[in-house]
């Protein structure tokens, strides 16, 4: 589902954030990608999903082409970003609605649709609200639905729990094993790494812009260290601070 | 594209509608003019000169300032979740600026009804050109203003644009027409573009509809308009916009 060789991103300033990272992502699979701040999670899902065009490397997502035809690419990945991306002053049924035609479908569908996300996120009732009037648990699960809305292959979550509370994260991480249950590529950033751990089918572990590890959960926690242990022995202890664009 | 132009449009224009209280403000200021300055002018000059002037105001206080809306979508992130779409960063940005126009139209019909209240005389046939040209003139100024929005650190963007109006509109001649600067003030003001388009729009609201500063002030919308919309574009294109 996401192939990527060599794939690397220079920043104008000169910043060198993703040096040369192979990505390997199955049909199905959940795959958490971690890293401390700074080490190239979010530059390099801002490229997998077209936001930024790499500075080389190669890379097919979700079958097509990252480079020769991203408007391919966007038709069949859903995004959801760091952080919330919704109106907060218009009906979300209405942004939804304007969301899923851009995909191509008609009125009709689009709100079947609306209806039927809606209900499995647990937000019907919630269609005329504005986000400013939502919970945070609730707006993470519109913005959930705003990248399933058009049915998409592959699924991208750019830290999708944080700054939740306990219970939202919960739900959340039901809908998503939910969504794997039902056969979609998730592809996640995280920094809890007991989310990684519950969640996740495989890690992969970049550092300062390079992979430094993969593998399942189980596998990477080798001589009885936790995944929080494994982590931190891979990436050091010093504190690190987020690349300039 | 044309379909996700329709769309965003549509939608766009559906929030614009309902915030029917937005449109009468930012046509407040020339409102103003017409009613609070308009009777003063017409003692020496006439409506028909007044009013093309307080439309190119409008234009500039409304299209013009377009950008505040891009800089809240790219805030609140509704423009990055757009830009993971299928849908073309032409018809995000073609989307918006025909909003931006049909807005401008809106409150320019608000404007012009207002004044033949007071005294216009201006003939329909003219008026509807000059309506013409303000479309092409808002989308115009409208993807100047978010590509200026997108391309100025956010919270330069206010004061650059809300400094830059004050002088576009008096050296296009939005009270008293430039013919009646000294020289070096009419030299300077034939590098703005609104100018030619004024004048073009006095002519039209005069009735007079074959002259030369209507066929020069057609032309330089038209420039204007390709020029806009392709730099709006590029910065649209542009990776992080």
């Amino acid at each position: 589902m996401i192939e990527t060789r060599g794939l690397s991103k220079t920043f104008t300033s000169g910043a060198e954030a993703v040096r040369g990272v192979d990505l390997s992502v199955s049909a199905g699979e959940i795959v958490g990608f971690l890293g401390p701040n700074g080490a190239g999670k979010t530059t390099t899902m801002r490229m997998l999903t077209t936001l930024l065009t790499p500075t080389s490397g190669t890379a097919t997502v979700a079958g097509r082409d990252l480079l020769r035809d991203p408007a391919g690419v966007r038709r069949r990945i859903g995004y959801v970003a760091q952080n919330s991306t919704l109106n907060p002053v218009n009906p979300l049924a209405e942004e939804l609605e304007l969301q899923v035609m851009l995909y191509g479908f008609r009125r009709a569908e689009a709100r079947a649709r609306i209806a039927r996300v809606m209900a499995s996120l647990e937000l019907t009732g919630l269609e005329s609200s504005a986000a400013m009037t939502l919970s945070g648990g609730q707006k993470r699960r519109f913005d959930l639905a705003f990248g399933l809305i058009h049915d998409p292959a592959l699924l991208f979550l750019d830290e999708p729990t944080t700054g939740l509370d306990p219970q939202s994260r919960a739900n959340l991480w039901k809908h998503v094993r939910t969504l794997r249950d039902q056969g979609l590529t998730v592809f996640l950033t995280t920094h809890y790494l007991d989310e990684a751990d519950a969640l996740c089918d495989r890690v992969i572990i970049i550092d300062r812009g390079a992979v430094v590890a993969e593998g399942a959960p189980a596998e990477l926690k080798t001589g009885g260290r936790t995944l929080d242990e494994v982590f931190l022995d891979l990436t050091g202890r010093s504190l690190r601070e987020d690349v300039p664009a | 594209m044309i379909r996700d132009t329709w769309l965003l449009f549509r939608h766009d224009t559906r929030i614009t509608l309902r915030n029917k209280v937005g449109i009468l403000f930012s046509a407040a200021q020339p409102l103003f003019f017409l009613v609070l300055f308009g009777p003063i002018f017409a003692t020496f000059g006439t409506w028909e000169t007044l009013v093309p002037g307080l439309i190119i105001q409008l234009g500039l206080l409304s299209a013009g300032l377009a950008g505040f809306g891009i800089v809240f979508d790219w805030r609140s992130g509704v423009l990055e979740r757009l830009r993971v779409t299928p849908a073309s960063r032409l018809a995000l940005l073609l989307g918006r600026v025909l909003n931006n126009a049909f807005t401008l139209v809106l409150q320019t019909v608000m404007l012009v009804a207002a004044a033949y209240a007071l005294g216009l005389r201006a003939p329909f046939g003219g008026v509807l050109v000059a309506m013409l040209l303000v479309v092409v003139l808002g989308a115009s100024l409208a993807a100047l203003s978010y590509a200026a929005a997108l391309t100025l650190h956010e919270q330069l963007f206010a004061p650059v644009m809300t400094t830059a109006v004050v002088p576009l509109m008096l050296l296009s001649g939005t009270f008293l027409p430039m013919s009646m600067a000294p020289a070096w003030l009419d030299a300077i003001s034939h590098a703005s573009p609104f100018r030619y388009v004024l004048d073009a729009m006095r002519d039209l609201f005069g009735g007079v509809y074959l002259s030369s500063a209507v066929g020069v002030g057609v032309a330089v919308v038209v420039v204007f308009a390709v020029v806009s919309l392709t730099v709006g574009a590029r910065v649209f294109n542009r990776e992080n916009a």
